[in-house]
C-alpha cells in the first residue's frame, strides 16, 4: 500500500466520522422529538399554589370551620449536608424514630424513583405554625430543608363532626378519577367536606419557574404570564344552628343515639347529632393518623353517623303514617271507635297493648298509643277488597311509605345515607314461601318487625306531617358563595295523602302530650309552645329497647320537626321525649323555662353508657 | 524585516481564517453557557468568557512569536522542549491541584494551566524529529524503540496524574505512524480488539468464537487460500464432533465452548503446519491474529470485572445502552443529549438556551460546550461546526502532504491526528457515540491552556508550512 493511498484513507476516515456525527445529530435534533419534551420538564418547574378551603358558617352566620397554616418540611436530598439530628428533632418536636422513619421512606422513594434527589419532596408533614417558627430560626443549620405552607382545617366548635366529615390526602383512586388532584393534595373524605368538595377546594394555582439542576429557582417563566393564582374555595353556609347542635350533643352525652331536627317549611336540617361523637379537631392533619385508629376501634363506633346510617324499627312513632294511609285508603273513619282489651287477638295470634280507656277512635288512639287500633287499620289496608289480595295491599302500603321517604335514600347531602327497609310482597313471598296474610305481618302495623327507618327519615316524616302532606329533602347546605345549592333541595315532595287527613293525626299527636285523660308524653309539655309529638319504643332483640320520640312545634306554622333516638333506653317517654322537648324549647325560645330546668339537668347528667356497662 | 514579509506571504490564510472562525464561535458559546439570562452583566472578571478573552489575546501574541521564530528552532529544540514538558508533567503530580480526582493542573492565582496541553505539542515535535531521521524505517528495531520510548513516556506520567482521558490522546499518533509506513495490522488488531471487547460484553463467548472463526475462514478465502481454509474447516468440524462426543461420554454433559476450542486448535495446528511447509507467512499472521483475539475475548471478561473500576464499567455499559441510568453514570450524557436535542433544526437562538444554563449539563463550558452549540444553534450550527472541523482536518492533511521535509509532514499529520482525536471523542461523547472521556473540544472548550496549546500546535505547523519547499532537519 503506497503512502499517498494512506493519506487518502486517513482523509476518508475523517470524513466518515464527520458524516456519522452529522447523521447522529440530525436524528437527535431534527428527527427525534423526545429530547425536546425532556428539556421542557428539565428546566421549567410547575410549583403548586395551594388555595385555602372555603369557610363554613352556621345558619346564623357563625363561623364554624376555618383554616390554619401548617408547614410541610420539604427536603432536596442532594443538597442536604450533615446536620445535628438531635437539634432537628427538638426543633420540629419529633422523636428520633420518627426522623429515622421519614429518612427511610425518603430513601425508599428515591430508590423507586418516586422522588428525585434534585427536587423537593415532603419530608415531615404538617408542622404546626408555632413549631415551624422555631425551625425557621435554625433553618440555616439544616441545608436542603425548607418549609412549604399548607392549610388545614380549624374547627371553632368541638361539635358537628359528623356533618363536617374530614379532610385528608387524596388516594390513588381519587387521583385517577379526577385529574385535578395530584399527589399530596387534600380532599374531603366524608360529610359535607366530601359532598361539597368541588366548591370548598377552590382552584389550585400554578407558578412556573425556571430552575437549575439543583432545583433552585431562577425566576419565572415567560415573565409569569402563564402563571395562575390560586382561587380560594367557596364559603358554605349550613342550615345548622350551631347552638342547637351543641345543645343536642350535650344532651346526648353519655348516651348512644341520635337527634335530627328539621325546619319543615324548607327541609333544612337544624341539628344532626350522632352520639357518641368526637371533636372534629381530632382528625386534623397529623393528629388524624394518631386518633383515627382509636376512634375506629371504639366499640361505641363514634365515627358512625347514626342519624343517617343506623336503621331501627320505628315503633309506635309509625302509627301516624298508618292512620294516614288508612284515611287516604278510605278504610278508616276518624270517628269509628275500636275497643281494646289490652291486646289484639286474631286467629290464635295476639299483639299486646297497654291498659287504657276503651274503645278509642283515631285521635285518642294516638294519644294512648293503642296497638289494637292500628292492627285493625293495618289489616283493613292490606285486605282492602279494592286491591284484591294482601300482596297488592302491601304494595300499596309500601308505595305510601316510599312517598314518605321510607325504604330509600332521602337524597340529603350525605352520600352514605342508609335506605332503611320497607318489606314488600316479594320479601314475604321469599320468607313465607308465598303463604302469608295480613295477620302474618301484623307487627308492621305498630312499626315493629322487618321495617327499619333511620332517624333522618323519621324527622322527615314528622316534617311531612307538620306540613300536612309534603316535605323538602332534608339538607344541611343553605347557601354556597356565588353559587346555588343543588336544585333537588328546593323540590316539594308529596306524600300522596290529602292535607285534610292530617288534622286528626296532628290532633292525636297534640293529645299525646297535652291530653289530661291518658297522654303518653306528658313530660314533653313546654309552657307556651303548642308541641305535638308521639312516643315510640323500638324493640331491640339485642338488649334494652330503644327510646324514640318524634315531635314538631308550634302546631300552627311549624318551625321545627324533630326525631330523637336513645338506644337501649326503654320507653320513648323516658328519655327521647324529654330530650326532644328540650331541643324544641331551646330552638324556639333560645332558653329553657325555669320550671323545666330540673329536666334539663337530669337529661344532661344521665349516663346510660357507663351505667349499662357495669 | 524581509524575512517577515516573506513569512506573511507564505502563510496558509485559509487555515488561519478557519482558526479564527472556530475560536470566535467557540467564545460566543462560552459566553452563552456562562451568562445568566436574569442578570446579563458583561464585565465580571470572575466570568469564564472574560478569562477566555484574555487567553485568546495571549494566543494571538503567541502566534506572532511563532511566526517570528525560525522554523529550524522547532526542530533543534524539539527534544529539549519534550524533556521540559516531561518535567512539567512530573512536577504537576507533586505541585498541582487536584480537579476531578486528576492532579493535572498548576494553579497560579485565578489562572490554571494544564501542562499536558503543551506536552502534546512537544510529543508531536519530538516524534516528528525521530521519524524524520535519515533513513528512518519501521523495520529498524532501533528506530521503533526510540519512537516507542518517546510515545509511551508521557502516557505513563499522565496516567500517574490520574488523567486517563489525556493519556488516551496519545493514541492519535497511530495516524502519523500509519501514514509513515507502520504495518496496518497493528491498527487492524486494535480495531478487532475493541470490537471483541464490546462483543464480549454483549454476546456469549461461544458466539464470539464462532464469529472469529468465520472471520478467519473468510479472510483466508479472500486471500486465495481456499484449499487451506476448507481443510481447516473439515478438521475443525470433525474434531468438534469428536470433542463433543468425548465430553459427553466423559462428563455426561455437552460443553460447546470446550468442543469448539478443541475444533479450533485442531484446525489451527493442521492449517499452521501446511502454511509452514508451503511457506505461506500470511497464514501464520492470520492465525496469530485469530488466537490473540480468542485470548483477548476470554481475558476481557476478567479485565472488565476485575481491572476496571466501578464507574468506568458503568460508563461503558451506559454508553453501549446495556444499562439505563439517567441520574447516575448516564446523567451527563443524558442531559447533554437532551440539551442538544432540544435545539431542533435551527436552535433556540443565541443566549436563549435553557439546558446549558443553570448547570443542567455538567462541565458545560469545558467538556460539554458542544451542547450549547446544539441547543442555541440547532442542527444547522452543529453540522456547520462538524463540517468546519472536517475541512480543517482535510486541509491539515493536504498541507502535510505538500511538505518537502519529513519532519514537517510527520508533524502536520500529528497535528491533524491530535485534533481529530479530540474532536471525535468530545463531540462523540456529547451525542452518546463515545465514552465520557474528559478531553476538551479544540477552540471551543473553556480553558486557557487548552486553547493556548491547540494554538501553538496548529501555528507551529503553519510556520513550518511557510518553509514547505525547504528541507528542514
Amino acid at each position: 500500500m503506497g503512502n499517498s493511498n494512506r493519506s487518502i484513507l486517513i482523509i476518508l476516515f475523517f470524513v466518515l466520522i464527520g458524516i456519522i456525527f452529522i447523521i447522529r445529530l440530525f436524528v437527535l435534533q431534527v428527527v427525534d422529538p423526545s429530547y425536546k419534551y425532556s428539556a421542557e420538564s428539565n428546566t421549567q418547574r410547575k410549583l403548586t399554589e395551594y388555595p385555602s378551603r372555603g369557610l363554613i358558617y352556621d345558619r346564623f352566620g357563625k363561623l364554624l370551620v376555618s383554616n390554619q397554616a401548617v408547614y410541610d418540611i420539604m427536603i432536596v436530598p442532594r443538597e442536604v449536608a450533615p446536620f445535628d439530628t438531635t437539634d432537628f428533632c427538638n426543633v420540629l418536636n419529633i422523636s428520633r424514630p420518627e426522623l429515622d422513619r421519614a429518612y427511610e421512606e425518603m430513601r425508599r422513594n428515591m430508590r423507586s424513583r418516586r422522588i428525585s434527589s434534585f427536587k423537593p419532596s415532603v419530608f415531615i408533614k404538617q408542622v404546626p405554625a408555632d413549631q415551624y417558627a422555631l425551625f425557621q430560626e435554625k433553618q440555616y443549620k439544616f441545608k436542603g430543608f425548607f418549609g412549604q405552607r399548607r392549610t388545614v382545617r380549624k374547627y371553632e366548635y368541638p361539635h358537628a363532626a359528623h356533618v363536617f366529615g374530614y379532610v385528608a390526602e387524596v388516594n390513588e383512586a381519587t387521583m385517577q378519577r379526577d385529574p385535578y388532584y395530584a399527589l399530596g393534595d387534600y380532599t374531603g373524605i366524608s360529610g359535607i367536606e366530601n359532598t361539597y368538595e368541588r366548591f370548598l377546594r377552590g382552584r389550585k394555582g400554578a407558578r412556573y419557574v425556571m430552575v437549575d439542576v439543583h432545583g433552585r429557582e431562577k425566576g419565572s417563566v415567560r415573565g409569569g404570564r402563564i402563571d395562575t393564582t390560586a382561587v380560594a374555595g367557596k364559603n358554605i353556609t349550613l342550615t345548622l344552628d350551631i347552638d342547637l347542635q351543641a345543645y343536642g350533643e350535650e344532651l346526648m352525652r353519655n348516651k348512644t343515639g341520635s337527634i335530627v331536627a328539621i325546619e319543615p317549611s324548607t327541609g333544612e336540617i337544624l341539628a344532626m347529632v350522632s352520639s357518641p361523637g368526637y371533636d372534629p379537631s381530632l382528625l386534623i392533619g397529623r393528629e388524624r393518623s394518631r386518633n383515627f385508629p382509636v376512634l375506629s376501634r371504639d366499640s361505641l363506633s363514634p365515627l358512625l353517623n347514626r342519624a343517617i346510617m343506623s336503621a331501627y324499627p320505628p315503633g309506635s312513632t309509625f302509627k301516624m303514617v298508618m292512620g294516614l294511609i288508612g284515611l287516604q285508603e278510605n278504610v278508616l273513619r276518624t270517628n269509628t271507635p275500636y275497643s281494646c282489651s289490652g291486646a289484639y287477638h286474631a286467629r290464635g295470634l295476639s299483639v299486646g297493648c297497654r291498659h287504657h280507656r276503651s274503645p278509642v277512635d283515631l285521635i285518642p288512639s294516638l294519644a294512648v298509643s293503642c296497638n289494637t287500633y292500628y292492627c285493625i287499620v293495618f289489616r283493613n289496608v292490606l285486605d282492602n277488597p279494592a286491591h284484591g289480595s294482601p300482596k297488592a295491599g302491601i304494595e300499596k302500603w309500601r308505595e305510601y311509605l316510599n312517598n314518605f321517604g321510607f325504604g330509600k335514600r332521602l337524597g340529603s347531602d350525605f352520600f352514605n345515607e342508609s335506605r332503611g327497609f320497607v318489606p314488600g310482597s316479594g320479601y314475604y313471598d321469599r320468607i313465607y314461601d308465598g303463604r302469608w296474610s295480613s295477620l302474618t305481618v301484623i307487627s308492621l302495623a305498630i312499626g315493629q318487625g322487618e321495617i327499619l327507618t333511620t332517624p333522618i327519615q323519621m324527622a322527615n316524616m314528622t316534617a311531612a306531617i307538620a306540613n300536612k302532606g309534603h316535605f323538602y329533602t332534608p339538607h344541611v347546605v343553605k347557601d354556597i358563595e356565588n353559587d346555588t345549592i343543588p336544585s333537588r333541595f328546593e323540590e316539594r315532595h308529596h306524600t300522596g295523602i290529602d292535607p285534610i287527613h292530617f288534622d286528626p293525626i296532628i290532633e292525636g299527636m297534640e293529645q299525646a302530650i297535652w291530653s289530661e285523660t291518658g297522654s303518653t308524653a306528658r313530660i314533653a309539655r313546654i309552657p307556651g309552645i303548642s308541641i305535638s309529638g308521639k312516643t315510640g319504643t323500638a324493640q331491640n332483640p339485642h338488649g334494652e329497647n330503644h327510646s324514640i320520640f318524634v315531635a314538631f312545634a308550634p302546631k300552627e306554622n311549624p318551625q321545627i320537626a324533630i326525631a330523637v333516638y336513645v338506644e337501649n333506653a326503654g320507653y320513648g317517654s323516658t328519655f327521647a321525649a324529654p330530650i326532644a322537648s328540650l331541643m324544641v324549647e331551646k330552638y324556639l325560645n333560645r332558653e329553657i323555662h325555669a320550671n323545666r330546668k330540673w329536666l334539663e339537668t337530669r337529661m344532661l347528667n344521665i349516663d346510660l353508657i357507663n351505667a349499662t356497662k357495669h | 524585516m524581509r524575512q517577515n514579509i516573506s513569512t506573511l506571504k507564505g502563510i496558509d490564510w485559509f487555515t488561519v481564517i478557519l482558526y479564527l472562525i472556530l475560536v470566535g464561535f467557540g467564545w460566543l458559546n462560552i459566553y452563552a453557557a456562562n451568562t445568566d439570562p436574569e442578570v446579563p452583566v458583561f464585565f465580571d472578571m470572575g466570568k469564564e468568557y472574560l478569562k477566555q478573552l484574555v487567553w485568546i489575546g495571549f494566543s494571538m501574541v503567541t502566534i506572532g512569536i511563532i511566526f517570528l521564530t525560525d522554523s529550524k528552532f522547532f526542530v533543534e529544540f524539539s527534544y529539549i522542549f519534550y524533556a521540559f514538558t516531561a518535567l512539567l508533567l512530573i512536577l504537576v503530580i507533586f505541585l498541582g491541584v487536584e480537579i476531578n480526582s486528576a492532579k493535572a493542573w498548576f494553579q497560579v492565582g485565578g489562572m490554571r494551566f494544564q501542562p499536558v496541553e503543551l506536552a502534546k505539542v512537544a510529543a508531536a515535535l519530538a516524534i516528528a524529529r525521530a521519524m524524520s531521521r535519515f533513513q528512518f524505517s519501521f523495520n529498524k528495531l532501533e528506530d521503533i524503540a526510540r519512537l516507542a520510548l518517546l510515545w509511551v513516556t508521557p502516557i505513563l506520567i499522565i496516567i500517574l496524574q490520574n488523567d486517563t482521558g489525556s493519556a488516551l490522546v496519545y493514541f492519535a499518533f497511530f495516524i502519523p505512524f500509519f501514514r509513515e509506513g507502520m504495518t496496518p495490522y497493528i491498527l487492524l488488531f486494535g480495531f478487532i480488539a475493541i470490537a471483541v471487547f464490546i462483543l464480549t460484553l454483549i454476546i456469549p463467548n461461544y458466539s464470539i468464537l464462532l464469529i472469529l472463526s468465520a472471520g478467519l475462514f473468510l479472510l483466508m478465502i479472500l486471500r486465495k487460500h481456499l484449499k487451506e481454509s476448507l481443510i481447516g474447516l473439515a478438521v475443525a468440524g470433525v474434531s468438534y464432533g469428536i470433542g463433543t462426543f468425548i465430553f459427553k461420554t466423559e462428563t455426561g454433559e455437552t460443553n460447546y465452548d470446550m468442543a469448539l476450542i478443541t475444533g479450533m486448535i485442531a484446525a489451527s495446528l493442521t492449517v499452521g503446519t501446511i502454511a509452514l511447509l508451503r511457506q505461506f507467512p500470511k497464514i501464520g499472521v492470520y492465525l496469530l491474529l485469530f488466537w490473540s483475539s480468542v485470548v483477548f475475548a476470554y481475558s476481557t471478561d476478567y479485565i472488565f470485572e476485575e481491572v476496571l473500576s466501578d464507574y468506568q464499567r458503568s460508563r461503558i455499559l451506559v454508553l453501549m445502552g446495556l444499562k439505563e441510568d439517567p441520574l447516575g453514570a448516564g446523567y451527563n450524557v443524558n442531559q447533554s443529549k437532551i440539551a442538544i436535542g432540544s435545539g431542533g433544526l435551527t436552535g433556540k437562538g443565541f443566549l436563549q438556551g435553557t439546558q446549558t444554563k443553570f448547570n443542567f449539563v455538567p462541565e458545560q463550558s469545558t467538556d460539554f460546550i458542544f451542547c450549547t452549540v446544539g441547543e442555541e444553534w440547532g442542527f444547522l450550527g452543529t453540522s456547520t461546526v462538524v463540517i468546519l472541523f472536517v475541512i480543517l482536518l482535510m486541509r491539515l492533511v493536504f498541507l502535510a502532504e505538500r511538505q518537502h521535509s519529513d519532519f514537517s509532514r510527520v508533524y502536520g499529520y500529528s497535528v491533524a491526528a491530535i485534533f481529530f482525536f479530540h474532536i471525535a471523542i468530545n463531540i462523540g461523547m456529547t451525542i452518546g457515540l463515545a465514552p465520557v472521556i474528559g478531553i476538551p473540544l479544540p477552540f471551543f472548550s473553556y480553558g486557557g491552556s487548552s486553547l493556548w496549546g491547540f494554538t501553538i500546535l496548529l501555528f507551529i505547523f503553519l510556520k513550518l508550512d511557510t518553509n514547505r519547499t525547504q528541507l528542514i532537519r
